[in-house]
């Protein structure tokens, strides 16, 4: 037994190891299956939805939940001001909230990894420009540049998309930046150079795997504010425009109505809160693994 | 009024890990008479600095002491609550750490954390406390002491602190000082000073030094009393002269072989050196814990070994004397 | 301190020049403007005479040198849609803004570092999860959705508090907790980690050594230190809870520069909407700039150097 473990055919991967560590995580699992179902239920929308998500009926307009007196199974949530039903919107606005915070993720992580590698592998002027830019892109507010461009432009889903990846790079350019300058000072890297590795070869195969994980703890976190950011907009009908069911437009188009039913309101602003929280829950589960010692 | 400030009986601290309970501490015993020098010695891990926590009830959390009597000043402190230690602490028993450059608080100025325990302990004004700060600081040969006062800890060195350190413990004339290796982490000219200060303080205010170290060097010069510690316990306790000149456990002398002493030690011969490793503190522990490295182990070794006394020299070993 | 203050001071400057041209460029490019005051299908001659009455006809840096020039000297130009000097319409505005902003902080920091310092001193007990509950939640609500709660709760159940205006102080209540809570969790986990990595330090074990009592051990001699990082926290949060106002404000209709920031973006009253978002760049600049300095003077290794 000793001899297995000891030969370093017999060690296990770093992935492995994350894994391992991870499962002793209860905060994580909880987490990621929450997110993991979300997902489910938003790519199978289609198979799940009671009704057609869009279709209108006058004659059964805000008509309860099942729990309520005057609920019934054929609308489980109950259905909108405009007799839509709301399951099904919920579920095909899970699609609208997934789909900005991996695209916000994407685009905001290539700009910022990019400008955060650069800044950290060469230092110098590359560095205090990067500096000098994320100090500057910081001292925007977010939401009110998001809110004025959208409404020069016009709102709709990519626009919302393009709009948030364009301003939520920071973290990830100020993570990327030091730990490439971590990794940078490294034996290996150091090795890799004077075994004669191109500048390209060192960063794309040696800096970038040894970086993945704290990116993708940025990238839960990013993607968990970006959907809050495209919530908040179309709340205040500058994002999605209807006939959309972004979550934050049902809210917004369910305030007129909340003194007597609430539940439009509370309905997707609680699946809001749900899916927030898994994707938190999961992005520190996430940080603890990567540096144990770093908790809080 | 009792000649024995300091009398500790059957003292253990348990200390919670993932692996289980580790015992630091187990089972010791150790007295410290009113205006002497006790040296605890041992390696590192042996438990000395868990004992000078526990006795000042500093022990970290996850850390739970146990005593058959803990007794300060003839007071028994063993289920004294932790107020009772507050108003000891600073005041009639104070301590000073091992590393002078992290034990001082850095938002702070000398002269604030200086008049702290004064202020707390003897309700004096801040004048007073400011007084009592620059005489002690002259005392413990500190240059121009009433500029000091506004200065921030990392303004001074390492040897300064420590003797800020020393200043603070002294602030309301303590009977009993308690010095966790206090010169381990300064260059070997700075130890010097500190220690020929702790002796020169001793003389001066009458206080009983308890003196945590691993350094017999330092031992010998300042040390009336003795105390070996092995894996939590004491193994040999008795006078400073009788312990060097006759040590009675194996482990005592394979620490006094370690060290060169001038004229016995012969040029380009070699120190000896113990060969093995500390046995795990973790669950039961029975049986001389040094037999794993001891020269004279047999299989009866494996039960817990007598405890032999001689003329107030206590020792824990099969053997009576030394083979 | 001085020539760090005085560096710091320039980059501030650098940085709130670049933050003035891209509130002018990023509005300016993401539509027209004269389409934007004469409204969708106005005739060609019409927006021709838009163009030149505002001078929107010149290049476009020539316009925003001019308008930096006018800013600078205080000049931010006439609302489209309020048709009232938009310096004394925004002067008017902040008051509301900055007095919210200072009782959100204040709400914030009134739960967070009590609970911070208890999560950290009985850390794993039920008020360390007590407090993880309470993080855990502000960070998941949405803050329009969470403000929505409380104006059922508070004024269509209870009936307490007015749902909206701002005439007393009884319409800052629901906005400042709505607002407050929002940036709460940041601190209390700051707090929690910077007490717990401070109460394992030496000089704490030296002040229980003085045998001080374990307040002042908690407050004078570990949350001065850990409430070190809580300044510059405090600098980015005010940032968030500017923008932020914007949301709230809106919901509760509070006459502020949120608010304005929501009715200029919606008529697309860009002169308004340019000013606003540079003064809001430039407020967040000033409090990191003061957060900086605070955080030097606080820190006596670097005041005192």
């Amino acid at each position: 037994m000793s001899l297995a473990l000891s030969s370093p055919a017999a060690q296990p991967s770093r992935t492995a190891r994350l894994l391992r560590r991870l499962r002793g995580q209860h905060a994580f699992l909880v987490g990621a299956g929450l997110l993991v179902l979300i997902a489910l239920l938003a790519v199978f929308a289609p198979l799940l939805a009671p009704h057609d998500p869009y279709l209108q009926n006058l004659a059964q307009r805000t008509i309860p939940p099942v729990w309520y007196a005057k609920g019934s199974w054929v609308h489980p949530l109950g259905t909108d001001q405009l007799g839509r039903d709301y399951l099904s919107r919920l579920l095909y606005g899970a699609r609208i909230s997934l789909l900005i915070g991996v695209s916000v993720v994407i685009i905001a992580g290539l700009i910022g990894t990019t400008m955060g590698l650069l800044a950290g592998y060469f230092g110098g002027r590359m560095d205090m420009a990067m500096t000098f830019i994320v100090t500057t892109r910081l001292s925007l507010p977010v939401i009110l540049v998001a809110l004025a461009v959208v409404a020069m432009v016009g709102g709709s889903l990519w626009i919302v998309i393009l709009v948030l990846g364009l301003l939520k790079w920071d973290r990830f350019a100020v993570v990327m930046r030091s730990a490439t300058q971590q990794v940078r000072s490294q034996d290996y890297v150091a090795a890799a150079r004077a075994a004669g590795a191109s500048t390209a070869h060192i960063v794309l195969r040696e800096v970038l795997p040894n970086i993945a994980p704290q990116l993708i703890v940025v990238a839960t976190l990013e993607a968990a504010s970006a959907i809050l950011l495209e919530a908040a907009l179309s709340f205040l009908g500058l994002g999605v425009q209807p006939p959309l069911p972004s979550w934050g437009l049902m809210i917004s188009e369910a305030k007129a109505y909340m003194f007597f039913s609430f539940w439009l309101i509370a309905i997707p602003g609680s699946a809001l809160a749900l899916l927030i929280f898994a994707i938190n829950l999961t992005g520190d589960g996430l940080r603890d693994v990567i540096s144990p010692d770093g908790r809080g | 009024m009792t000649d024995t400030i300091l009398d500790v009986r059957g003292l253990s601290v348990d200390i919670a890990t993932a692996g289980g309970v580790l015992h630091a501490v187990r089972d010791i015993s150790l007295k410290v008479e009113r205006g002497k020098t006790l040296c605890v010695v041992g390696e590192s891990g042996c438990g000395k600095s868990m004992t000078s926590l526990a006795i000042m009830d500093l022990l970290p959390k996850g850390a739970r002491r146990s005593a058959a009597a803990l007794s300060f000043a003839g007071e028994d402190l063993s289920r004294a609550p932790g107020k009772r230690f507050n108003a000891l602490r600073g005041n009639r028993m104070a301590m000073i750490f091992q590393e002078p450059m992290t034990a001082l608080n850095p938002a702070y100025t000398i002269g604030d954390q200086l008049a702290e325990p004064y202020r707390l302990h003897r309700g004096a004004s801040a004048a007073q406390a400011r007084d009592r700060a620059v005489y002690l600081l002259d005392k413990v040969g500190i240059a121009s002491p009433a500029e000091r006062l506004g200065q921030y800890p990392h303004q001074l060195s390492g040897g300064l602190r420590q003797r800020v350190m020393i200043a603070m413990a002294l602030m309301c004339e303590p009977e009993l000082l308690i010095a966790d290796e206090p010169t381990t982490a300064l260059d070997v000219t700075i130890q010097a000073q500190i220690l020929r200060l702790l002796a020169d303080l001793q003389k001066e205010f009458g206080v009983a030094i308890m003196l945590i170290t691993h350094d017999l060097g330092v031992v010998a010069r300042i040390a009336d009393r003795v105390a070996v510690m092995y894996a939590g316990q004491v193994v040999e306790e008795g006078p400073a002269a009788a312990l060097f000149s006759d040590p009675r456990h194996p482990y005592t002398r394979g620490l006094l072989d370690c060290i060169p002493v001038p004229g016995r030690t012969a040029r380009g011969g070699r120190l000896g050196a113990i060969p093995g490793v500390v046995p795990s503190l973790v669950g039961e522990v029975h049986g001389c814990s040094f037999r794993d490295r001891c020269p004279h182990a047999r299989p009866v070794c494996a039960e817990d070994p007598p405890a032999r006394e001689v003329d107030g020299h206590r020792w824990r070993c099969i053997l009576e004397k030394a083979a | 301190m001085i020539a760090y203050i005085v560096k710091r001071l320039g980059l501030a400057l650098l940085v709130a020049l670049a933050v003035s041209a891209l509130a002018f460029f990023l509005i300016r490019l993401s539509g027209d403007v004269a389409t934007a005051i004469a409204g969708e299908g106005a005739r060609q001659e019409d927006l021709d005479i838009i163009r030149q009455t505002y001078g929107l006809d010149r290049p476009l840096v020539v316009q925003y040198l001019s308008w930096l020039w006018q800013t600078l000297r205080g000049d931010f130009g006439t609302s489209i849609y309020f048709k009232t000097d938009v310096s004394s319409l925004v002067l008017a505005k902040l008051p509301v803004t900055l007095l919210l902003g200072l009782t959100s902080l204040l709400f914030a920091l009134v739960i967070s570092i009590p609970l911070g310092v208890l999560a950290a001193v009985y850390s794993n007990s039920w008020i360390d999860r007590l407090a993880l509950g309470v993080a855990v939640v502000g960070q998941a609500l949405p803050n329009f959705f969470f403000a929505l709660c409380l104006v059922m709760l508070f004024s269509i159940t209870l009936r307490w508090l007015p749902v909206s205006g701002s005439s007393t102080w009884l319409h800052f209540v629901m906005p400042t907790i709505a607002l407050g809570y929002y940036v709460a969790p940041a601190f209390m986990r700051l707090i929690r980690a910077g007490m717990i990595e401070v109460l394992s330090a030496d000089y704490i074990r030296t002040a229980r050594a003085k045998g001080l009592p374990a307040r002042t051990v908690i407050f004078k001699h570990a949350l001065r230190n850990a409430v070190v990082p809580v300044v510059a926290l405090t600098a980015v949060q005010l940032g968030f809870l500017l923008g932020g106002s914007v949301v709230i404000e809106t919901i509760f209709a509070l006459d502020g520069l949120g608010y304005l920031a929501y009715q200029s973006i919606t008529y697309k009253d860009f002169p308004v909407m340019q000013v606003i978002v540079l003064l809001l760049s430039v407020i967040y600049v000033l409090l990191t700039l003061a957060s900086d300095i605070a955080n030097a003077w606080l820190d006596p290794r670097i005041r005192v150097a």
